[in-house]
Order: structure tokens, then sequence, then C-alpha cells
């Protein structure tokens, strides 16, 4: 069990790399926020988090649609397709949420 | 695929992950500043459409086959119907609604990781067992958290408050804990091991609902940010699987921005954040014996001349404000008041309402300037300096106990010094008390005026009684 959690830190040594810089570039970006940003910036980063979108196309566009039948590929195919909703859900109802809020704030400053 | 027919295509998509994991740290930055917020988010939409073209067009699978046509069209299929739905919801959604809809698409985005992670633990290619189980988890929790976020914010889901339910928590954890474990190491049949990961999913979908449960009212702000934190999470775990950077990267960096919102939302009540998540209020200190004092009442003809003749009014929105959809109502008020030389601030506390800068949303769709809306540390020496304070709404966070009553669940938590103000006229509905179920020694003060009634129809008698004088 050891040997297994060393190996994957070994084999994922460049993922963990960017992780924890990534963790310090987050707080760095993201402190020192005036409350007015909150809501916005918190369904801004809900969209990016719809990254995940990238996984559902790779999972539908590989999908052997010749062979549905066999084994699990149909549900798989499936399932991908409800990812690829979601993940797609997620990305353009947060982008477009958070351009209307801003676009909120953004008319009362010429006021 | 292999190092050995690595082509131009391969070469490209990983620059364009690159540039795109780029865009979404630059995205948010700039979303981090009023004035190049809407530029940023722009900035990272962009990014994430240049991840998807480009994985549908250079994406190739282990045996370098790329994706066929009939493949192309369900995917486009599956984005055109999510898309259009999803924009339109972003469209139509009252201003008035948006913790639901942050919450019901920060769902969406769990549930995705939770599919793609199920569906990737089948797939022998895939090598990494820790990552899939872990996006599988936290997406699950993150998608059942947010929809049970989502029930309450609506008004479906009632909070559900029992010491005991924190105790089945611990369980439910440990039990999550385990089967990750057993599953990655055990020794059972691959089929047995299939069977455990729904399981596993199911377990995690109930641990959401339970987690989420008890905690409510004043504390959904830190709820809902600790939830967008963990889809970042998971998406970055399902960006393991691929290698992929963008996804790793922008869920990382999702995560890290969540988990400061949630930590600046717990420093806003002074409570930790294992504190919020066990549902335990403080207290306990030496209870201070103090003269409760009356209640003293105004009619809305005298807080009208009070207000009309002040020449610097403060109001502090609450939860109580975004109930009653009052927010028109109040900005109009505000400018009755602005036309007569009154200035008017708004006092912002970082946890009024139910999400992070709720009190500002729904005061920017009454159209009032972002400028007036004024932060908690800002206002406070300005307190003493202002006649008029009105309270709409809000209770924990203008209560003087947090200052000087070690007994009080709120003791520590930084207020809005309100009863430093020459004098209040607090909008409530009734005598109940607020979410924490703690008095409030505000409304017993020399200067302070209640105003009953619901914040619409008060506001609305005193706009009425304004525009008479």
């Amino acid at each position: 069990m050891m040997e297994s959690v060393l190996q994957f830190f070994y084999t994922n040594k460049e993922a963990i790399f960017i992780i924890a810089l990534t963790i310090f570039l987050g707080l760095e970006v993201i402190s020192n926020v005036p409350s007015v940003l909150h809501t916005p910036l918190m369904s801004g980063a809900n969209a990016i988090s719809g990254v995940i979108i990238i996984g559902g196309i790779i999972l539908v566009g590989h999908a052997d649609l010749e062979n549905l039948t066999a084994g699990s590929n149909l549900l798989n195919l499936v399932l991908g397709i409800f990812a690829l909703l979601f993940g797609t859900l997620n990305v353009i109802g947060g982008f477009v949420v958070t351009d209307r809020m801003l676009e909120m704030f953004k008319k009362k400053k010429k006021k | 695929m292999d190092a050995l027919n690595l082509t131009n295509g391969d070469i490209i998509l990983e620059f364009v992950y690159l540039l795109s994991a780029l865009l979404f740290v630059y995205g948010l930055k700039l979303l981090s500043s009023p004035d190049s917020a809407r530029k940023g988010n722009l900035w990272a939409a962009a990014g994430m459409l240049m991840a998807m073209i480009a994985t549908m067009v250079l994406h190739r699978d282990s045996d370098g086959g790329s994706i066929k046509g009939a493949n192309l069209a369900i995917i486009l299929g599956a984005i055109a119907f999510g898309g259009v739905i999803g924009a339109v919801i972003a469209r139509r959604i009252k201003m008035t609604a948006m913790p639901q809809l942050v919450s019901f698409f920060n769902a969406t985005g769990g549930a995705a990781s939770a599919l793609v992670a199920l569906i990737e633990y089948s797939n022998p290619d895939n090598q990494s067992g820790l990552v899939t189980l872990l996006g599988l988890v936290i997406g699950s929790i993150a998608f059942s958290g947010s929809m049970i976020a989502y029930g309450k914010l609506n008004g479906n889901v009632k909070d559900i408050f029992t010491r005991w339910l924190t105790y089945i928590n611990l369980v439910i954890l440990a039990i999550i804990a385990a089967l990750l474990l057993y599953i990655l190491f055990g020794s059972t049949p691959a089929e047995t091991k299939q069977i455990l990961v729904y399981v596993l999913l199911a377990v995690s979908l109930v641990y959401g609902v339970s987690f989420v449960m008890p905690i409510g009212g004043a504390d959904m702000p830190v709820v809902i940010s600790l939830l967008n934190s963990l889809t970042g999470i998971a998406a970055a775990m399902a960006g393991f699987i691929y290698h992929n950077e963008a996804m790793i990267l922008g869920g990382i960096f999702v995560g890290a921005a969540g988990m400061i919102l949630t930590l600046l939302m717990c420093k806003a009540m002074n409570r930790s954040l294992i504190n919020v998540i066990i549902g335990a209020f403080g207290g306990g200190g030496v209870a201070v014996d103090r003269e409760k004092g009356v209640i003293k009442e105004i009619s809305a003809t005298d807080a009208a001349v009070m207000l009309y003749y002040s020449s610097k009014v403060v109001i502090v929105p609450g939860y109580g404000l975004a109930v009653a959809q009052a927010q028109h109502i109040c900005s109009e008020m505000d400018e009755l008041l602005e036309a007569n030389g009154v200035e008017v601030k708004y006092a912002i506390h970082p946890v009024a309402g139910r999400m992070p800068g709720h009190m500002n949303v729904l005061l920017a769709e009454a159209d009032v300037p972002y400028e007036k809306l004024v932060e908690m540390d800002e206002i406070n020496p300005d307190m003493p300096k202002t006649d008029v304070v009105v309270v709409i709404g809000a209770n924990d966070v203008v209560n003087p106990a947090a200052l000087d009553d070690p007994s009080s669940p709120i003791y520590g938590m930084p207020i809005i010094k309100v009863h430093e103000a020459r004098n209040v006229i607090v909008m409530k509905r009734g005598m109940g008390k607020g979410y924490a179920a703690i008095e409030n020694y505000l409304f017993y003060g020399d200067n302070t005026r209640m105003f009953f009634g619901s914040a619409k129809e008060s506001l609305q008698k005193l706009v009425t009684e304004i525009k008479a004088l």
C-alpha cells in the first residue's frame, strides 16, 4: 500500500508540482477581492470548474458507436452524454449569468 | 498516446490547453477588480471555448484514433442542447433567485465530474484509480450538497438541526474512506469492486445531503462557496485521469479560490470552518446581566420626517430585504432622500444574505450604484457621525452582544456598529429572533426605534410619507 502511494507520487510528480503552485497562485489572485465582486467571482469560478466538459467530450468522442451492445458501451455513452449536458449547463449558464451580473454593476457606474 | 507517434496536432492541443489554463487564471485575476471584471469573465469563457474546440478537432485516444464525425455530431448536439437551456435559464431567471441558480450550476458541474469518473473507472486504460475515485466522491458530494443548498435557498428544504446528525456524518465519512481504501487496495475480483464503486457513489451522494442538511441561515454563504470549491477539485481529479493540464489547473485554481472565499466568510463570522460544518455555535462564557429596557416603536410619519431631515443615512440590508424583495422600493426611498440632499450609503456585512456578495447583487439589480455600497470595516468609523441607520431585515450582523457579551454564541463576530449611530430604525416583521436565535439588545437601545411589518410594506409606507413631505 505504501509502495503504491509512493508510486503514485512519482508518476504524477509534475502534476503535483502544478497543483502546489496553482494553490498558491489561486490564493494570490483571489485575496483582497472587494465584497461587491464575491458573487460574480464565485459564479465565474463555478463556470471555470465546468472544464470537466473536456472529459465529457473525450468520453463521447471516443465512444464506440459501432459496438454499442458490447459490454457497457451503451451505458457509458448515455452517461457520457449526460456528463456533457451537465458540463455545458455549468459552463454556458455560469458564464452567461456572471456576465449578466457584471453588466448590472457596469450599467450603474455611468449614472 | 505514445511519444513515438506524437503528431503536430497532439502538440498543438497541449499548447491550446496551456493557453486555456492561462486564460482561466488571467480571467479570474481581472474578475477580482470591479473595472475589469466583465472582461475577465469573457477571457475565461474564451479559454474554455478554445479548449473545447481544440479537444473536438485534435484529441486522439490511446490507439491514435481521432474523434469521428458521428461522435462529433452527438457532442455538438449535446452541447447545443445544454447550452441553449443553460443560456435561457441564466438570462431569464430573476436576480433575486441568484443564490439558488449559482447552487444549481454548481450541482451540474459536480454531477458531470462524478459521471466522468464513474465511466473512467471501468476503462482498462485508466491507471489512476485513486484520483478517479476521489473525483467520484467529491463530485457526488458537490452535486447532492448543492442540490440541497438549492432546495434550501428556494425554500423547499428545511434545516434539520440535531446533534446526532453530526455523528452520523462522521460515520458516513469513515465509510467513504474505508470503501475507497478497500476498492484501491483490497484483493477482491474486479466485478465486486465495480459494485462497491456504485455503493461508494451512493454513500457519497448521501453524505452530500446529510452534510448540508443541518447548515442553514447565516452559514449558507460558507457552505455555498465550499461546495463551489469542491466542484473545482472534482474537475481537477478528472483532469488527472486524462493528464489534462487545462482541467487540472482550472479545477485546482477554482478549488483554491473557492476555499479562500469560504475562509473569508468564516472569518466574517469569527468561526472556524470545522465549527460551521459541525454546526455548533460557540458560547459558554459568563453571561452579562443587563437591563432589557423597553421596545419603542416609531410611526411611518415620524420615521419619514427623521430620514428626510437628516444629512447622513446608512441603510443596513439583510436577508429580510431579499425575502421581501424590497430592493426596488428601498432604492426608490434612497433616491427620494438623495433628492433632498441626504447622503445615503449602504453598509454591507460580508455574510449578510445567503451567499457571498448577496446584498451587492440584490442592490445592483435595483440600480443602486455600487459606489454607495460600503464594506463593514470602512463604514464602522463613520457610525457616530451618522444621523439615522435603517436596519432592513438584518439581525445578528448588528447585534452588539458580539462585541461585549462573552456568553453570546456570536461573541467575537465582527458587526456593523449601528448602535453607535445617533438614531437607529429597525425594520422587522416582529420580535422573533434571528437565525442564531439570540436576543438582540440593539432593539432595546435608547436610540433605537422599531418599525414592525414586512420590509416591502414598511418601505412603501415610508416612501408614501416622504413624498407627502
